[in-house]
């Protein structure tokens, strides 16, 4: 290409400018009329696109009747294959089958599309011409003109009081769908306050739903997930009262604090036996924390990772959270076994206005 | 010229021409028809994005009818018992049932369900990728206002609409993303509490979510898309597209293929070759496979819990706030969920809905522009654009911060904190230096019109001097690089008379913030006057004369 750099073959692309339109300049000469400038594709190389695109579209048909023997060929679920069948293999084989060949059948009818737009079509480009988008100044005069004429025949600006109640009239009507969606539910009052915590209900675990004694967490570190007991049923119950139990070596638990009521109070007492018991509900926007690190005691939000130190009241050491985990008093029971001491003290989950 | 097409004109058979007299008797369609036969498609790459969008929305209505005839909108409890043995008498939602119906009992259900999912994510991904191209170059001003504005509605509720379809099969996963839906509710100052009893009917989760959910995911929402696409198409057909700036594209003219057969051909096959990619996608890339999720409970959940990709800016956001937590007047107000929760989509969604009315306030611009703008000759807008895009990302990617932390072996609380950080620090940065990089690019087009191509030749001289060979530029780049559209600046506003007073536009607060941005937006490299290309060999001249001729064009 060094023997004629004065006489490049051809216009060269600019990287990093649009490619250009190189039919365009017969347009600017007959702007209204298509200008079919380009020479229609050679006879031979029309051919063989021809034939190409063709294959293409036969490949398509044939595609669409693999699609179609492949969903009469091959069954899938319990109602129909066999006991003992892996259903999710025969689902997965059934979704590769149509799959396949229903991605054949597509692309290779957009292919053949291509194809035939690409190599057998002469490259044809028209200009047409833009309209003022903005009327004529006579129309629009024009049109004001009506418009105001309307409005004196209807009397709308010489009679207000017509005017005044009749958009009266509208307002109710108008608040009337808002009034109608009241009853999509009940108003909060102070559910979001309570829980079904109650002095007595025994602590049963999430997933035998078995109660426990303190022995049965005798290994410090252990956190264990515990539900009320009578509740598992009960997600809206759950989606409040899930709690964690944290045993802990003695002398690892710092005095704990907690709000009763307003009033900051240490609450070692609402502990059995170094077992202290933190609500499952993200004071950030109510995941589950599920996550716990025995040998630094954080538990862990996995949603947006706010972190609190169970062995300091469960308080925020990182993350969006605000506050500290509500813990909830436990006590023992005449069977030994863990009880709840009273419901929550403060409102477990996120924050809320009324909250205060 | 067009002999050849005339004598291969196709014979309309009778039976079609007498279907056509038919329809013309009544409809009078002849004329108005023939007008869409000629629509001309301008042709560029960066055209077909928007085109994604669509066909993916036709590709969801077509596959949601579908599922729809198989799910079960309904979170009443059941114990199932059906082909997914692993999950055998568990109770759950007769939604979580009935997906796990249509994944392994229906033929063809996974492989539509997977597609549906799949083609949601192209949607998002179509309209980004649109938004983006109408905002870098330009194509949103005067007269296409209104339909950038519809393009930001259909971008909202497409999110909406996500997030209701990805939780109405009532999994663990999606049943925590809703947990937090209701959470940032639930913190809405005044309003939160009740607006949350009215959505789930009562306290979390409830039993009227996913009806309600449905009905707004299978009708309301995707209603008002349609309507707003069909809008969006209408008046983006009746103000004409835009076209990239070239040789015979003008300001009063369209230059392209005509709809008929070109634009018929081309987008049936781009249509399928999204239908297709959707397809191979959703055959060799699983997508959301609910069954191993389990049904939602309230009291589990997994590690890496991340919502579809559209969310994770609103993820991220969450993740990265500091806890920030007032009393007002005895109320809790918990911004360290209002914030995430409202202000960085509010800054990217207000911002572009208002930036077309901002630029013009900025440039006193008020003219018709149907020839876009290469990114490079609005430094402002770019710098702006590559700022948002990068305060995007940074909230974008602290949505994943455990998987980054898990993948990368980084501390998770270093990559919250370096994210608090970035989020402020990276798009500044973006913004300058994008506007840099812009004029550098300008001066190089200016170079460019001045000297000629450099072709990578390198001659020694007699002498035993360098030279580098250069080339004219042809008729077509010069047309491309002077497209540049320069505003001038507003008169003088940051200049005071004699007595030491600004004018009267600059005064005020306002005044001034209007001339800091005029400066910036009218800051430019100044284009070479058109002339000869200074190697007399001849090209100059012909191309002056050619480019003297096209401008006569422009000017009808």
């Amino acid at each position: 290409m060094s023997e004629t750099p004065e006489e490049p073959a051809g216009p060269r692309r600019v990287i990093g400018t649009p490619s250009t339109a190189p039919a365009a300049v017969d347009v600017a000469q007959e702007p209204t009329e298509p200008a079919f400038s380009a020479e229609p594709p050679a006879p031979r190389h029309a051919k063989n696109a021809e034939r190409v695109a063709a294959a293409l579209f036969v490949l398509a048909f044939l595609a669409g009747c693999g699609f179609i023997a492949a969903y009469v060929g091959l069954e899938v679920g319990n109602a129909t294959l066999p006991a003992g069948t892996d259903f999710v293999v025969a689902a997965m084989r059934s979704n590769l089958a149509l799959g396949t060949c229903l991605t054949i059948a597509l692309l290779a009818l957009g292919a053949g599309s291509i194809i035939w737009v690409r190599h057998l079509t002469p490259d044809i480009e028209i200009a047409e011409e833009r309209h003022d988008l903005n009327s004529a100044p006579a129309d629009r005069a024009a049109f004001k003109q009506d418009f105001a004429e309307g409005a004196a025949i209807s009397q709308v600006t010489r009679r207000p009081l017509l005017r005044r109640t009749m958009l009266l009239a509208t307002a109710p009507l108008a608040l009337a769908p808002l009034v109608l969606l009241r009853d999509l539910g009940p108003l909060p009052q102070t559910d979001l306050r309570h829980t079904v915590w109650r002095k007595g209900l025994r602590a049963v675990t999430l997933g035998g739903l078995r109660p426990l004694r303190p022995a049965d967490m005798s290994t410090p570190g252990s956190m264990i997930t515990v539900i009320p007991q009578g509740y598992q049923d009960d997600d809206n119950a759950l989606a409040k009262a899930g709690v964690i139990l944290i045993k802990f070596a003695p002398g690892e638990l710092h005095v704990p604090t907690n709000y009763d009521g307003g009033t900051l109070v240490s609450t070692m007492n609402w502990t059995v036996d170094n077992i202290v018991a933190y609500s499952k509900i993200c004071t950030h926007v109510g995941c589950p924390v599920a996550l716990y690190e025995q040998t630094t005691h954080h538990i862990l939000c996995p949603c947006h990772q706010s972190t609190f130190d169970a062995a300091n009241g469960a308080n925020v050491i990182f993350g969006p959270a605000a506050r500290a985990l509500p813990q909830l008093p436990l006590m023992l029971d005449a069977e030994g076994y863990i009880v709840a001491a009273s419901d929550f003290t403060q409102p477990v989950g996120p924050s809320f206005w009324e909250r205060g | 010229m067009s002999d050849n097409v005339k004598s291969d004109a196709v014979k309309i058979p009778p039976a079609v021409d007498g279907v056509g007299a038919w329809l013309d008797d009544r409809f009078h369609g002849a004329k108005g028809v023939r007008v869409l036969l000629k629509k001309v498609f301008p042709d560029h790459w960066s055209f077909m994005l928007g085109e994604i969008a669509l066909w993916s929305f036709v590709i969801l209505l077509l596959t949601g009818t579908y599922l729809a005839l198989f799910f079960t909108p309904s979170a009443a409890p059941v114990v199932y018992h059906g082909s997914y043995t692993k999950l055998d008498g568990i109770t759950m939602s007769q939604a979580y049932a009935s997906t796990l119906n249509i994944s392994f009992d229906i033929r063809g259900g996974l492989l539509i369900r997977q597609i549906h999912h799949w083609a949601a994510i192209m949607f998002t991904v179509g309209l980004m990728a649109h938004m983006l191209r109408v905002f870098f170059t330009g194509a949103y001003r005067k007269p296409r206002e209104v339909n950038w504005l519809i393009g930001i509605g259909l971008f909202t509720l497409a999110l909406v609409e996500g997030l209701f379809g990805y939780s109405l099969p009532d999994d663990q996963l999606s049943g925590a993303g809703l947990r937090i839906t209701q959470g940032v509710m639930q913190g809405i100052p005044i309003v939160g509490t009740y607006i949350s009893y009215f959505f789930f009917g009562g306290e979390f989760p409830g039993q009227a979510v996913i009806p309600r959910m449905y009905i707004l995911h299978v009708f309301l929402v995707p209603g008002i898309i349609l309507a707003l696409i069909t809008a969006h198409l209408f008046i983006m057909f009746h103000q004409k597209h835009t076209q990239m700036p070239g040789l015979g594209n003008t300001e009063r003219n369209v230059v392209g293929q005509p709809f008929f057969p070109y634009f018929l051909l081309k987008g049936q096959a781009w249509f399928f070759f999204i239908f297709g990619s959707l397809a191979a996608l959703s055959t060799y890339a699983q997508i959301n496979p609910i069954w191993l999720y389990g049904p939602y409970t309230p009291l589990a959940i997994s590690s890496a819990s991340q919502p579809d990709f559209y969310m994770g800016i609103l993820e991220g956001s969450l993740r990265m706030m500091p806890a920030w937590e007032i009393n007002f007047l005895g109320h809790t107000v918990s911004l360290s969920v209002l914030i995430p929760a409202l202000v960085p989509l509010g800054i990217i969604f207000t911002g572009a809905a208002l930036w077309p009315f901002f630029e013009q306030w900025a440039t006193g611009d008020k003219s018709f522009h149907n020839i876009n703008d290469r990114p490079r000759n609005a430094p402002v807008r770019t710098g702006i654009g590559v700022a948002a895009v990068c305060f995007y990302g940074v909230l974008w990617a602290e949505g994943a911060n455990d998987v980054l932390a898990d993948r990368f072996q980084i501390p998770l609380y270093t990559i919250t904190w370096i994210s608090r950080v970035a989020v402020f620090v990276i798009p500044v940065g973006a913004y300058f230096a994008t506007k840099r990089i812009c004029l550098g690019l300008q001066r190089k087009d200016a170079n460019m019109l001045a000297h000629g191509v450099e072709i990578g030749i390198i001659r020694q001289l007699p002498s035993g001097e360098f030279i580098e060979e250069e080339r004219p530029v042809t008729p077509e780049e010069r047309a491309v690089l002077e497209s540049k559209h320069v505003t001038p600046a507003l008169p003088a506003p940051l200049e005071t008379d004699v007595n030491g007073v600004p004018q009267p536009a600059a005064r005020g607060p306002l005044g001034r913030a209007r001339a800091l941005a005029n400066r910036a937006f009218t800051e430019t490299v100044a284009v070479p006057e058109s002339h000869g290309n200074g190697h007399g060999n001849g090209h100059g001249e012909l191309e002056a004369g050619e480019h003297a001729a096209i401008g006569s064009h422009e000017e009808h």
